[in-house]
């Protein structure tokens, strides 16, 4: 077939032309006419329906990407399933632990402190049974070591955490891109005396920083010793952002839209705040996202080893170690707390993940 | 009195080193120029000729370290730019030295609104409110002949076309009316056709606003139909500097003489390209006679001996040459034969 279509047109051509000369014009006018409007007609159909098509895909191309940068990095995140999954969760467990302890206790009664009095009852009971064994709705998934509901716990568990994420992140973006853009921006001697710095305190473990924090501020409430927890978390975790924002800022401190804005007369804050680090914000972005689950495992593991957040306040780092001292007899009290701290931090792996890839155009997919 | 009253720029005797790990290179070594009220001068020369660190040292922009300006006087509107604190010289960028940058596509900030770009100048310098501002900058894309301005100011720059940018950065420029406005290689990154039409934007509003001009390129075309004087920069030595049309008539520089042969000429069909031979020279390690000596057609051991003297001409006709005198009076035999 292929070989054959395109000899056609040309035939009749040939054919039209030689008969002409040959006299016969009569015949030829019927025939070539009819197959020239056969042959030519479906390529030309073919050919617009494609132009058409191309043309309304880029149409939508520019009318979506068109606007902003931003909205076409949102596109190709929403392509991303896993990452589409990742925020979905993280968006989940975010609203489940703020409004979940309130709704809990309206439902089920239930507080993440509540301890039942009677001390002669065996206290911790599986998912979804009552203290007679049968089915019950009060404990989804069971109970505590104490007797404490431990969904409660959990969701409790994840505001600390979420928030002890949160925090250390919102630090490490005023901080660590501040500090960053200063000192990439300035350079020369500034830099190198800020990125010193920088190094020395990347130099102490933050484990022995929040051991000698704690010391320092003995006799603490829970609450006065999950505040030092943040300080000492947040005062770590700008640094890797100082970096890399400095990094950022070093090449785009060069380009000619710097150049142009100094040309203007625009001073040096407003370049380095207003016109250099907006440019930094896709790496700072996926970077931010990459730091609230290490912060949150990091907060899990100062809590496994007891310097964490204290009960009665939980986080899911606390709860994760009280469930290890009962993993033979009570395996809930492991499980729930452990499975949800997991699934977050894959989502919001996940998540970061696929900012990147949205953010980044050179490793975007077409 | 008179003269510091018509003269918007003065310019004597710039130097702008560069201290590099290779050595100094002398980027802008004794540059001098006036440039009058509403007037245009060009700059032309090969890359890494000096053309933009001359302008990037009138408004302290030369980056430092490495850069220094290590002498020289550049008096705007009678006071001497480079002893002015940083903060004055800030007042000045914008205000009254706007320019404009050979990239466009570079050059405006991917991340912010045209608006906020284009108001953040007149916010700056002439104390406008926000609405202000918009209605100023809306009045200036106008200007330069953006269609639909107040629906395009909120767009972002990559929606733009390179002309358009162009076009923006021009009215940004603009937008404080400055007394001069510096032109580094304008068209360079722009089709030939939207070449044509910023030149010819810049022209006419220039034109209306009475600004003065510097222009630099390293295309002689483009300065041809725009400029009043001409410099001539080669290893960041002034080589010729003249009125346009004395210099295109008469180069007295075989540097000149070989730019403007090497100009194509559309009507000569089949004519071979010509090209100034061997590369341009090494600014950390230039010889100690005419930088341009071992390219020169007409250099004799003297050239590569001797720095040449600077010549005058004419009245306002100076050459780098040691046989200034008789390339000049070739050109001018030359121009009567023609």
């Amino acid at each position: 077939m292929n070989h054959d279509e395109p000899k056609v047109p040309t035939e009749p051509n040939e054919s039209e032309s030689s008969q002409a000369a040959l006299g016969a014009p009569m015949s030829a006018s019927v025939v070539a006419p009819l197959t020239d409007a056969a042959i030519h007609t479906p390529p030309e159909v073919a050919v617009a329906e494609g132009d058409v098509r191309r043309v309304r895909e880029e149409e939508v191309e520019t009318y979506v990407g068109g606007r902003s940068l931003w909205r076409s990095a949102w596109r190709r995140l929403l392509k991303n399933k896993l990452a589409v999954f990742g925020l979905l969760v993280v968006a989940i467990v975010t609203i489940s632990s703020l409004v979940g302890p309130s709704l809990l206790k309206r439902t089920t009664g239930m507080t993440p402190d509540y301890i039942p009095g009677d001390a002669a009852l065996i206290k911790s009971f599986p998912p979804f049974q009552a203290p007679d064994g049968s089915f019950s709705w009060t404990h989804p998934m069971g109970t505590d070591r104490q007797g404490r509901d431990l969904l409660a716990r959990v969701l409790q568990g994840g505001q600390i955490s979420l928030m002890v994420g949160f925090i250390a992140t919102l630090m490490s973006l005023l901080i660590g891109v501040s500090y960053g853009a200063v000192a990439g921006y300035l350079g020369g001697r500034v830099d190198n005396l800020m990125m010193r710095l920088v190094d020395v305190l990347y130099a102490i473990p933050y484990i022995i920083l929040v051991i000698v924090l704690l010391a320092m501020f003995k006799d603490q409430t829970p609450r006065g010793q999950l505040i030092l927890l943040f300080v000492a978390l947040g005062s770590v975790s700008w640094l890797t952002m100082a970096r890399i924002v400095r990094g950022q800022v070093l090449s785009l401190k060069n380009q000619e839209f710097v150049l142009a804005a100094r040309a203007v007369g625009v001073s040096t804050p407003r370049i380095i705040f207003r016109h250099i680090v907006p440019n930094t914000l896709g790496p700072v972005i996926v970077y931010a996202t990459l730091t609230i689950p290490s912060v949150m495992l990091a907060e899990a593991f100062l809590s496994f080893l007891g310097f964490g957040v204290q009960p009665p306040l939980a986080s899911w780092g606390s709860l994760v170690t009280d469930g290890i001292q009962n993993i033979g007899i009570f395996p809930w009290q492991l499980i729930f707390p452990g499975v949800t701290m997991a699934l977050t931090l894959f989502s919001l792996n996940f998540l970061s993940d696929g900012l990147r890839d949205a953010l980044d155009p050179r490793t975007r997919k077409f | 009195m008179t003269t510091s009253n018509d003269n918007v720029l003065e310019v004597r005797d710039l130097r702008t080193y560069f201290h590099t790990e290779d050595g100094t290179v002398k980027a802008v070594d004794g540059i001098s120029f006036d440039l009058k009220r509403g007037e245009t001068l060009g700059i032309v020369g090969e890359s890494g000729s000096g053309k933009s660190v001359t302008n990037l040292s009138i408004i302290r922009l030369v980056p430092s370290p490495p850069g220094q300006i290590v002498s020289g006087e550049v008096k705007f509107g009678g006071q001497d730019v480079l002893k002015l604190s940083e903060a004055e010289v800030r007042r000045i960028r914008g205000r009254r030295i706007a320019m404009v940058f050979q990239d466009p596509m570079s050059s405006l900030n991917p991340f912010m609104k045209i608006s906020r770009q284009l108001m953040e100048t007149t916010q700056l310098h002439l104390g406008h409110t926000k609405a202000q501002a918009r209605e100023h900058a809306i009045k200036m894309l106008d200007m330069v002949g953006i269609p639909e301005a107040r629906e395009r100011l909120d767009s972002y720059p990559h929606e733009f076309s390179g002309g358009m940018r162009q076009r923006v950065m021009i009215a940004m420029a603009l937008s404080c009316e400055p007394e001069l406005l510096i032109a580094d290689e304008p068209t360079t990154a722009l089709d030939v056709t939207i070449q044509a039409q910023i030149l010819e934007l810049i022209k006419t509003l220039k034109r209306v606003t009475g600004t003065s001009v510097i222009l630099i390129s390293h295309d002689l075309g483009v300065v041809a139909g725009m400029t009043d004087q001409l410099i001539v920069m080669y290893a960041g030595k002034v080589f010729e500097q003249a009125p346009t049309r004395d210099l295109f008539a008469n180069p007295g520089n075989p540097y000149t003489r070989g730019l403007l042969r090497s100009v194509p000429d559309p009507t000569d069909e089949q004519g071979k390209l010509y090209q100034i031979p061997g590369q341009p020279p090494d600014v950390a390690h230039l010889p100690p006679g005419c930088p341009f000596a071992p390219r020169c057609e007409r250099a004799e051991e003297i050239c590569h001996r001797d720095f040449p003297p600077f010549v005058q001409l004419a009245a306002q006709h100076f050459s780098l040459c040691h046989f200034a005198n008789e390339v000049y009076a070739e050109s001018q035999a030359e121009s009567k034969r023609a």
